[in-house]
């Protein structure tokens, strides 16, 4: 059995959760293998949703302790019930809870781990991952020499494709004990925006915005477009104010969106990392030859704090983002 | 308190990367190496939990000779003990997290501390399994971290904002950016770090579970075109390209 960690939120399965089933189905049927969902918390509201992306069957693991996120608890959930169901392929998304619970899975499970993948393929019987390495610099093919082979997959890269399954429902035991740590609370603070690794569109700014009061307008056009904004590492380490979980680089968040506005940045080999896999990129920059020209599908030479603007007032004019 | 925290050796954030001639790993010529800036951050942690609580810290990390530049550099800045781990380097991260817990497992730490990814494989994958391999609690990319009574409260990022993960030590803990402001070294403590003795050992662990069987660069993105004329007609060019020929709106 393949089988898919699966994220619920608010009663909904997540989005990066729905694409890692559909890839989980994909190599479902270049195998010969059955697919199984699995989901964790003190309900399984949503889980029926798994159906829609192929799963033959749908685990559900419902324990009023699970009712928040503990890694050990949520790792040892995921062993089980890959052990039950003798999983040889596990996945999950690459979003913050899979990244902290399925590589602690992995050693549980005395399997290797390949962590973000951009690409899944079976060869020979085995898994086989491409994955972006030294932050998008190269890319790694990883194959796997362990029994149990566990794998996050990056979201917004694979399509989650709608293709109906059994779906059988079935419950699996809870793990039981104190758990190590527990989630006590969430701290929102990005007003209920997509995360930027889960955004279609970013408009990131750097050292040209000069302060973090003229982020405003990235944000208006950010809003006018349906996307979110970031920063380069310049701008967030020059005191602004900007969070640290805005940037974009080999030491921030690596993204690939299928639009990527830089405003202001000249295009550090570090920033060049963390976003030169999105599909669009659009360059504004004063300076004729920063770098960053140089992987731009489009690029505007010009005053950012002029062209910001306009950009905004024609995206309005033209109704752009307005389905979003 | 005990504290540990791991360390690793990792090509400067400004390497070109170039892949060697066996296709699959990275070719070290001209490559600058550094401490991990992810590291730094979980260094620095353990130095203030020193400095606060009175902890004692040692570092270590899995590699060769080379790598000892990252254990001198954490003796000037205040480490007290530091250990070098010998490794070959082609460890995967199952392997490296067990020979890191064959390492701990004895030793009585109360906290691990580490970056929550090394800049190179980044799979962010040897603090979570090294805490299920030590039997210890986790709390990864981590922005905020206090210590009271055996007992520990992180903040960790997620998506759109963080959360609030609260347990018992021993802990694994993963450092992101933001955490702390990493101390320079003083001159010092660079010269005291030349008397202190690396001390070195061999551990068994796992055999690797993984392995890169070929990595490539990307392909390179063709440069493509500049919109003229003034900032209203560059706007309105630019978004009607994106909506009418690359079709993203």
């Amino acid at each position: 059995m393949i089988l898919v960690f699966c994220e619920l939120k608010d009663g909904k399965l997540r989005k990066p959760s729905a694409e890692a089933l559909s890839e989980g189905r994909r190599l479902a049927d270049a195998s010969g293998q059955q697919l199984g969902a699995l989901t964790v918390g003190a309900s399984a509201d949503g889980a029926a949703d798994a159906a829609k992306y192929g799963a033959d069957s749908i685990l559900t693991c419902v324990a009023p302790s699970l009712a928040s996120y503990s890694s050990d608890a949520f790792a040892a959930a995921i062993a089980s019930a890959a052990k039950a169901k003798g999983a040889t392929i596990v996945l999950g998304a690459a979003t913050a809870m899979g990244k902290d619970a399925l590589p602690r899975a992995a050693a549980r499970l005395d399997a290797g781990y390949a962590g973000d993948v951009t690409g899944l393929s079976m060869e020979g019987g085995k898994l086989q991952a491409q994955r972006p390495v030294y932050a998008g610099k190269a890319f790694a093919t990883t194959g796997f020499t362990s029994a149990v082979q566990v794998a996050t997959t990056r979201p917004n890269v694979f399509a989650a494709t709608e293709k109906t399954g059994p779906g059988a429902m079935e419950s699996v035991e809870a793990p039981a004990g104190d758990f190590k740590a527990i989630v006590k609370e969430i701290l929102a603070k990005g007003g209920g925006k997509v995360d930027l690794t889960e955004a279609n569109v970013i408009v990131a700014g750097g050292r040209g915005l000069k302060s973090g009061e003229n982020f405003k307008i990235l944000e208006e056009l950010a809003d006018a477009l349906g996307g979110v904004v970031g920063a380069s590492r310049a701008a967030v380490d020059a005191g602004w104010g900007l969070s640290h979980g805005i940037q974009v680089g080999q030491t921030g968040k690596v993204v690939s969106p299928t639009l990527y506005i830089a405003a202001g940045i000249s295009g550090a080999i570090q920033h060049l990392a963390g976003m030169s896999s999105s599909k669009y990129i659009v360059a504004i920059n004063k300076d004729p030859d920063a770098p960053i020209f140089k992987i731009a599908d489009y690029g505007i030479v010009g005053d950012l704090f002029e062209v910001v603007p306009e950009l905004t007032k024609a995206a309005k004019a033209m109704g752009i983002g307005a389905h979003h | 308190m005990k504290i540990l925290v791991c360390l690793k050796q990792v090509p400067d954030t400004e390497t070109k990367i170039k892949v060697a001639g066996d296709g699959k790993s990275l070719d070290p010529t001209d490559v600058k190496w550094i401490t991990s800036p992810y590291d730094e951050y979980a260094l620095e942690e353990g130095l203030r939990l020193k400095e606060s609580a009175g902890a004692e810290v040692t570092v270590a990390t899995v590699g060769d000779d080379k790598a000892k530049d990252v254990l001198r550099n954490a003796f000037a800045l205040g480490a007290d003990h530091a250990v070098l781990i010998k490794g070959d380097g082609q460890g995967d991260t199952l392997a490296t997290a067990s020979i890191l817990a064959g390492f701990a497992k004895d030793k009585g730490f109360d906290l691990v501390l580490s970056g929550n990814k090394g800049l190179g494989g980044d799979n962010s994958a040897v603090g979570p399994m090294l805490a299920e391999l030590l039997g210890y609690a986790q709390a990864n990319v981590v922005v905020k971290l206090e210590i009271t009574d055996g007992k520990f409260r992180a903040e960790r990022e997620i998506e759109g904002g963080t959360e609030v993960v609260e347990g018992s030590l021993p802990a694994v803990v993963t450092a992101q950016k933001g955490l702390n402001e990493p101390r320079y070294a003083s001159l010092k403590g660079i010269m005291a770090a030349k008397k202190k003795t690396i001390e070195e050992t061999e551990v068994a662990g796992h055999a690797p579970a993984t392995g890169t069987l070929a990595m490539t660069l990307p392909a390179a993105r063709a440069e493509g075109r500049k919109l003229e004329g003034d900032a209203a007609s560059q706007a309105k060019a630019l978004m009607d390209a994106l909506k009418n020929e690359a079709k993203v709106f």
